[in-house]
C-alpha cells in the first residue's frame, strides 16, 4: 500500500509541475530506486516500453507542432521551432514519462495478493471485487493456452486466411468469440468453487493477512514527498519552476 | 408440521430427497427428476449414471448452489442435514474435476485460508487451521508453495485441503480424478480414500473408474438419464444384479471390460508422415516441451502416445499433425500422403491441404467446433477442401448416420452432451477422408458406450488403412487399440521417450 502511496506522491508532484527540470530531477530519484526493489532493469522496460515510447512522442509532437512559436528560434531539419516550445515539450515527456515508472515500478514489485489484501483491508473496497479479480488473473495464463489451441483447431478444420486481411479479421473475429465463451465458462466454474466454500455466504470476512502500516512504509512515502519537495525547491532556487496553472 | 425438537437435528439422515428434480434454464428436458434418495450419517455413497444423467447436477443441488432463477425449475425437496441444501451449505463441502478452476490463491497457504476467511474464522485461528489441514492431507511442500508450481494431482489434493478446512458434515465429490494423468489419480484416490476411512464424515463421490475405491464405498446409486433411481445397494449387490443393465446403460462397471477389437485383415503399410528427431520449445519458455523425437505414422497401424502430464504428448500430436512448427528436426510427409512430392514439411502446407491430409481431434470438442449447427459442422471441412456441395451433403449425412448423431443434425454444437460432443468432433475430422488422423485425450471423460464406440471405430478405419495416432492417459485404450506405443519422459528432463520407430 505505501508503494502506492508513494507513487501518487510522485505522480501529483510531477502533474503539477510543467517545467523540465523538476520532472527531470524525481526521475533520477525514481531511477535511483529502482536497484532496491529487486525488479530487474529488463522487467521495467518489458512493461514500461510502450509508455516510454508514448512520452518521447507527445514530448516531441507538441514542442514540434506547438501553434505559436515562442523563445528564440531553433532550426531543426526543415522545421524550425521556438527554445520554449522545446522547453514545453521536454517538460511533458519527462512528466509523463516520471508518472509512467513511478506507476510500472510501483505496481510490478507488488504481489497481486497484496494488492487485493491492501485494497479490502485499507482502501474498504469490496471483496467480491478484489478477491475476484485476484482469481480471475490466475486464469490468464490458461486463457492463453486456448487461445493457441484454437488457432491450430482452425488450421486442423481447414480454415485460415490465405493471406486475405478480410479473412483474416473474420476469423480472428470467431476465435476472439470462442476465447470469450470458454473464458466465460471457467469464470463460471471458477466462481461457483469460489460461493461453494463461502465467499458469498454473507459472514462477514474476517482476514488471513491482517496489514498494517509499518514505520517502513510511512518512511517510504516520507522519502517519495522529500525528494518531490527537494526537486521542487531545486528548480525554484534555479528559477525554472512553473505551477500547472501559471 | 410442528418443527423437530433442536436435539433431534443432529440425527436427521445426512441427505434426504423427496420427489426432487431440477430443469436448467431454457431446456425443455429436466436433467433430473423423481428423485428419492434417504442417505444416513456416516454413509460412503458412489453415485454412478451415464454421461448426462445429472449426476452432477445432483451434487451441485446437495452442495446448495442452485439457484432457481432466471427460467430454471425445481421440484420436490431437498433436504441435507435436516435443512434445505441452500441453507446446509456451511456444512457441505465439493470437490470438481478441474483444480485449474478451483484454486483461488497464489500461494498454497492462502488458498486453504480463503475458505476460514470467508466463514468468518477469526485472523489468529485461521493458520493452526491451514496447517493442520495440510498435514492431514499429506501436503509435500510448504504453505508458501505457489500454487500454479504444483502438478494438477497436488493442485487437486489442495483442492481437497481447502474444502476440508471446513469441516464439512456432507462431502461431496464430482468426478475428482477425471482432469489428472494416472499418477496424480492415484494420487487423489489415496488421500480420499485416507479421508473416507479417517472422518465420519458423509460422501457421496461420482466417478468413473472406481476398483480402487470401492473397498471404501458402502453404497452405490445408480440414476437414469431425466429420470430417478436405477439401482440402490451396497457395491457388490448393485453389480451382480444390475451390471447387464448398467453396462447397457453406458456405466463404467468394475471388473466389466470392453472386448477388444477383432482382429482383421489389414492392407499393407506406407509411411504417411515421418518426423525427424522432432523438437518444440514455447515462445517465451526456456526448457523445450518436446526434444528429438523419432516417430513415423504408417498407414493401417495405430500409434499410442503416453507419458505424464507435461511430458509434451499434445505438443507431439500437433506437429504431427501439421499444426505447429518444429523448432527442432522436422516433421515430413511421406510418399503415400503427398504423391509426386513427399518429404515436404507438412507445417507448410496451406489449411485446406492439410486438412484433406490428416484429421484432427481436439482434447476440448468445444475448441474445434465453427458453425451453428450439426450438419454444418460436417459439411464445412468438405467445402473448405473443395468437395462439390451435394458431395459434402451426402459425407456429412453419412457421417451423422455412422455416428449416431442424426437426431441432431439441425441442433447447436455446443448444446450436446459431453459423448456426443466428442463424436461429432471425430466425424468433423473424419469428413474430408483423410489418410491419416491425430487424436489428443480421445476418451477424456466419456462414458462406457462412447469409449467402446470410439475404441470399435478408430479399429475399423485403421483396418481399412488409415494411420491413427492418439496421445492419451488412457492405459486400457492404448493397450486396446495401439499397435506400437511411444512413451514419452517426465517434463524438464533433457530427453525425450526411446524411439520407437518400426
Amino acid at each position: 500500500m505505501a508503494k502506492l502511496g508513494a507513487a501518487g506522491v510522485v505522480m501529483l508532484a510531477l502533474f503539477a509541475a510543467v517545467d523540465p527540470l523538476t520532472p527531470a530531477l524525481v526521475l533520477v530519484a525514481v531511477v535511483g530506486v529502482v536497484p532496491a526493489t529487486g525488479l530487474r532493469a529488463s522487467q521495467i522496460l518489458a512493461r514500461a516500453w510502450p509508455l516510454i515510447l508514448a512520452a518521447f512522442a507527445i514530448g516531441a509532437l507538441n514542442a514540434l507542432l506547438a501553434p505559436a512559436p515562442n523563445g528564440s528560434p531553433v532550426p531543426l531539419g526543415p522545421l524550425t521551432v521556438g527554445t520554449g516550445n522545446l522547453r514545453d515539450g521536454a517538460g511533458l515527456g519527462l512528466r509523463i514519462l516520471g508518472i509512467a515508472l513511478a506507476g510500472v515500478i510501483s505496481f510490478a514489485s507488488i504481489e497481486p495478493l497484496q494488492l487485493a489484501d491492501a485494497l479490502v483491508q485499507e482502501l474498504h473496497a469490496p471483496p467480491r471485487f478484489a478477491i475476484g479479480a485476484l482469481a480471475a488473473v490466475r486464469l490468464l495464463p490458461i486463457l492463453a493456452d486456448e487461445w493457441w489451441i484454437l488457432g491450430l483447431a482452425r488450421r486442423a478444420r481447414g480454415v485460415d486466411s490465405g493471406g486475405s486481411p478480410i479473412a483474416w479479421v473474420r476469423l480472428t473475429a470467431g476465435r476472439l468469440f470462442a476465447l470469450l465463451v470458454g473464458g466465460i465458462r471457467r469464470a463460471t466454474r471458477l466462481s461457483l468453487a469460489m460461493d461453494a466454500r463461502g465467499f458469498d455466504a454473507g459472514v462477514p470476512r474476517t482476514v488471513a493477512r491482517p496489514m498494517r502500516m509499518e514505520r517502513r512504509d510511512w518512511l517510504l512515502i516520507a522519502g517519495a514527498a522529500a525528494v518531490c519537495v527537494l526537486a521542487t525547491g531545486l528548480s525554484l532556487a534555479a528559477g525554472s519552476y512553473r505551477f500547472i496553472l501559471g | 408440521m410442528s418443527a423437530p425438537p433442536r436435539s433431534e437435528l443432529p440425527r436427521a439422515p445426512a441427505v434426504e430427497a423427496r420427489g426432487w428434480g431440477w430443469r436448467h434454464a431454457g431446456r425443455r428436458a429436466w436433467a433430473l427428476r423423481g428423485i428419492d434418495l434417504q442417505v444416513e450419517a456416516g454413509e460412503h455413497l458412489l453415485l454412478l449414471g451415464p454421461s448426462g444423467a445429472g449426476k452432477s447436477t445432483l451434487l451441485l443441488g446437495l452442495a446448495g448452489l442452485l439457484e432457481p432463477t432466471g427460467g430454471a425449475a425445481t421440484e420436490g425437496e431437498l433436504l441435507v442435514n435436516g435443512l434445505p441444501a441452500r441453507a446446509a451449505r456451511a456444512r457441505t463441502g465439493i470437490v470438481f474435476q478441474d483444480p485449474a478452476t478451483q484454486l483461488v490463491m497464489p500461494t498454497a497457504g492462502d488458498d486453504v485460508a480463503f475458505g476460514l476467511e470467508n466463514r468468518g474464522v477469526p485472523s489468529d485461528a485461521i493458520w493452526a487451521r491451514v496447517h493442520a489441514t495440510l498435514d492431514a492431507v499429506g501436503f509435500p511442500y510448504s504453505a508458501s508453495r505457489r500454487t500454479d508450481a504444483l502438478s494438477g494431482g497436488e493442485q487437486q489434493r489442495l483442492a481437497i485441503a481447502g474444502v476440508l478446512a471446513l469441516a464439512p458434515r456432507l462431502l461431496l465429490m464430482d468426478e475428482p480424478t477425471a482432469n489428472l494423468d494416472p499418477d496424480g489419480a492415484d494420487l487423489v484416490r489415496t488421500i480420499l480414500a485416507d479421508v473416507l476411512t479417517r472422518t465420519d464424515t458423509t460422501a457421496i463421490v461420482v466417478e468413473h473408474h472406481v476398483e480402487e475405491l470401492l473397498p471404501l464405498i458402502t453404497r452405490v446409486v445408480a440414476v437414469e438419464p431425466g429420470g430417478g433411481i436405477l439401482a440402490d445397494g451396497p457395491p457388490l449387490e448393485v453389480f451382480a444384479a444390475h451390471g447387464d443393465a448398467l453396462v447397457e446403460a453406458g456405466v463404467w462397471v468394475p471388473g466389466r471390460r470392453v472386448p477388444p477389437p477383432p482382429s482383421r485383415a489389414r492392407p499393407p503399410a506406407e509411411t504417411l508422415v515421418l518426423a525427424e528427431q522432432v523438437g518444440f520449445t514455447y515462445p517465451g519458455s526456456t526448457s523445450p516441451a518436446l526434444s528429438r523425437v523419432d516417430l513415423q505414422l504408417r498407414s493401417s497401424e495405430a500409434v499410442g502416445i503416453v507419458g505424464p502430464n507435461g511430458s509434451g504428448k499434445s505438443t507431439l500430436a500437433w506437429l504431427l499433425a501439421g499444426l505447429v512448427r518444429p523448432t527442432l528436426g522436422d516433421v515430413v510427409a511421406g510418399e503415400a500422403l503427398d504423391p509426386g512430392h513427399g518429404h515436404d514439411p507438412i507445417w507448410r502446407w496451406p489449411a485446406r491441404t492439410l486438412a484433406r491430409r490428416i484429421g484432427v481431434v481436439f482434447q476440448e470438442p468445444g475448441n474445434q467446433f465453427l458453425a451453428s449447427t450439426v450438419a454444418e459442422e460436417l459439411a464445412l471441412g468438405p467445402r473448405r477442401v473443395g468437395v462439390p456441395e451435394a458431395e459434402a451433403r451426402r459425407r456429412a449425412g453419412e457421417l451423422l448416420e455412422r455416428l449416431r448423431l442424426t437426431h441432431l443434425a439441425e441442433a447447436n454444437p455446443f448444446t450436446l452432451s459431453g459423448g456426443e460432443q466428442r463424436r461429432l468432433s471425430v466425424a468433423t475430422a473424419l469428413a474430408t477422408a483423410p489418410a491419416a488422423v491425430v487424436l489428443d485425450e480421445p476418451t477424456f471423460g466419456q462414458d462406457r458406450s462412447t469409449w467402446a464406440e470410439l475404441l470399435a471405430l478408430l479399429a475399423a478405419l485403421r483396418d481399412s488403412g488409415r494411420a491413427i495416432c492418439f496421445a492419451t492417459h488412457d492405459r486400457e485404450f492404448a493397450t486396446a487399440l495401439a499397435d506400437r506405443t511411444l512413451r514419452l519422459g517426465a517434463p524438464r528432463r533433457d530427453q525425450a521417450g526411446g524411439g520407437a520407430g518400426p
